[in-house]
């Protein structure tokens, strides 16, 4: 056996400095991050106070342009509703692929239009929405619960895809035992599969509505936007990303400071449900 | 012990048709609905759009619109040109400033990465993820135009000898734009990449350094090569994700319907012109379609860009499942 050759010295530099280049990409890839994180905190942190939760927009130009309540309230209810038909739908599609349909070719067609609705951009479904349930006058004009089916068409490509890749982890044998034993195929998914996948249906769920939180272009036209606080979904509402989007728009420094007060807040509500569905994630891979 | 369970469970189902039989086949019919809703939902979108597009349709002709630059709503004049270029320009900067470092830190964080630092790298760049697009808007509002307008402008004049350079640098334009563009497509295409790079078989890698290669000629000679059609899947769903976004874009491009002969000019986006304008052409006919009509062009462009890369990414991640032994499963 002869030594091993030395590394050429013209190799070795290439080697060293592709090395540094692609640490470099990956650092200047979180640079964006860190700017956003700091602007965020040094302009939005001094815009949070008691009344900034409280109280509503007072629609002002000049004066006290009042805080992000109905905001707040719109963006918690519209999402909720969207989760609530979201996840179930975005469920029912993975349990289908991955129980009944397999890769018979219907289910593979079904698979790939599923990804293609995750590109098809936000704008587009609040498009959709607003000609399907807004123009149409269905259930009055403008509404919260419409705003909410915009974002659920926008999360339910992502619950889906997210849900068929835990189902997929379930073990066949955990299938297989339960219908040796006599179980018919439903019981085996309401008691075997869908209790196993829990714990990442949940994080797969969470991560999608995290996503469809802070969407404003579906809003844009089904939703709309009030300053007064409501909780009736039929009703037209607020929500913190169109608040964002028309205090930006504005030249007064306090609706500005205002702006980045509610970028703060969403960004954290956000922010709150990603690190849930980490942790949840975490606990069932010890289990 | 499978006699006892079957008495413990104390069914006396052996040779009858089980009772259960029709909540099965209710669930089988149920799921399989949904999942057609999908594709119906697609299609209905589809024809919905045409629908309430015709008018312009009709008036303009589809080549027309889309290949006339006059976007003009107070003259009632709709070519649809320049929002295209400028989805187009914005989108293809997104692309070159966003995808080299995206596959940059996908080929680190998979290949040259300490273990240790792995998992942290990859959360960080998801977090790019989770910042909304209206978020990024007002940060690129009013931060990323103020801070960058000199070094535009002293770019701008220094090469203004190379084309599409030059001129005045407005504040909001193509590039700010396009550079926005590019930090929210990066999660996207880091996280397919990484996806992609990591079907490679260990056995060509570990051939590669046996054979005495450095650890880039590695990357270069077994990763790129396997991963190069995943890789272009991912750049094209980026590209998708640039096209379609919206409220970052109408933030800080300007929204002015024209071409701008420079990257440092103002423009508009197919997708920035319906959220931005949409609200005050609901009572016009006309304007409405036409925005709708910019609508139906921006979901066939990403429908077909999508279409194209999710081909591509899912052909290099079947490669992989192809090599793995399947298992028992039917």
């Amino acid at each position: 056996m002869s030594a091993i050759a030395p590394v050429a010295s013209r190799r070795r530099r290439t080697d060293k400095t592709m090395r540094g280049v692609l640490l470099a990409g990956t650092l200047l890839a979180l640079v964006p991050l860190v700017f956003v994180v700091y602007y965020l905190l040094k302009q939005g942190l001094g815009a949070l106070s008691w009344s900034f939760f409280t109280s509503d927009p007072s629609g002002r130009f000049l004066g006290d342009p009042g805080g992000v309540r109905s905001a707040i309230v719109g963006t918690l209810l519209i999402v909720g509703l969207a989760s609530l038909i979201a996840v179930p739908l975005g469920i029912g599609i993975a349990l289908y692929l991955v129980e009944y349909g397999k890769a018979s070719r219907f289910a593979n067609v079904v698979r790939y239009f599923v990804d293609v609705m995750t590109g098809v951009p936000s704008i587009v479904f609040g498009l959709f929405i607003y000609i399907v349930l807004v123009l149409s006058g269905f259930g009055g004009n403008f509404a919260g619960w419409k705003g909410s089916v915009a974002l659920a068409l926008l999360m339910l490509p992502v619950v889906s895809r997210s849900a068929e890749v835990v189902l997929n982890l379930v073990p066949d044998s955990l299938r297989e035992s339960a219908l040796a034993l006599g179980s018919p195929r439903w019981r085996v998914v309401a008691r075997i599969v869908l209790p196993t996948a829990m714990p990442g249906l949940v994080t797969g769920s969470l991560l999608a509505i995290a996503r469809g939180a802070g969407e404003t272009a579906p809003l844009l036209f089904t939703a709309f936007a009030v300053n007064a606080t409501t909780w009736n979904v039929g009703q037209q509402m607020n929500s913190l990303p169109i608040q964002i989007f028309n205090d930006v728009r504005q030249a007064q420094s306090n609706i500005v400071e205002r702006a980045w007060g509610a970028a703060l807040t969403l960004v954290l509500m956000i922010l709150a449900l990603t690190l849930l569905a980490r942790l949840i994630q975490r606990r069932s891979r010890i289990a | 012990m499978e006699a006892a369970t079957i008495q413990h469970g104390g069914r006396p189902d052996t040779g009858r048709p089980s009772p259960s039989r029709l909540p099965d086949r209710l669930l089988r019919w149920m799921l399989t609905g949904i999942a057609a809703g999908v594709l119906v939902l697609i299609g209905y979108f589809f024809i919905r759009l045409y629908i309430e597009a015709r008018p312009v349709f009709a008036r303009y002709g589809v080549v027309n619109f889309i290949f006339t630059d006059a976007w003009i709503p107070s003259k009632d004049q709709f070519g649809a040109l320049p929002l295209i270029v400028g989805t187009l320009i914005t989108a293809t900067i997104a692309l070159v400033i966003g995808v080299p470092v995206a596959v940059g830190s996908a080929l680190y964080v998979t290949e040259l990465a300490p273990p240790r630092v792995r998992q942290p790298l990859i959360i960080l760049v998801e977090l790019l993820a989770a910042v909304p697009s209206v978020v990024y808007g007002l940060w690129g509002v009013f931060v990323l135009i103020p801070k960058l307008k000199p070094a535009e402008q002293w770019f701008s004049d220094t090469f203004s000898f190379l084309p599409f350079l030059g001129g005045t640098v407005a504040g909001p334009n193509y590039f700010i734009a396009g550079l926005i563009l590019a930090i929210m497509i990066l999660p996207i295409v880091a996280a397919i990449s990484r996806e992609v790079m990591a079907t490679v078989p260990v056995e060509q890698k570990e051939a590669a350094l046996a054979l005495g290669a450095t650890r880039w000629e590695m990357i270069r000679m077994a990763v790129l090569p396997y991963s190069r059609a995943g890789i272009s899947g991912a750049a094209m769903l980026g590209l998708g994700r640039a096209i379609g976004e919206t409220i970052a874009a109408t933030l800080v491009i300007g929204n002015a319907p024209q071409i701008a002969k420079s990257i440092f000019g103002q423009g508009y986006t197919l997708a920035a012109v319906i959220a931005n304008e949409f609200g005050e052409a609901a009572a016009t006919p006309t304007h409405r379609a036409a925005l709708i009509a910019a609508g139906l062009v921006l979901f066939v462009l990403t429908l077909v860009i999508n279409f194209v890369a999710r081909y591509f990414v899912n052909r290099s991640q079947r490669a992989m499942t192809r090599s793995v032994p399947t298992g028992m499963a039917g």
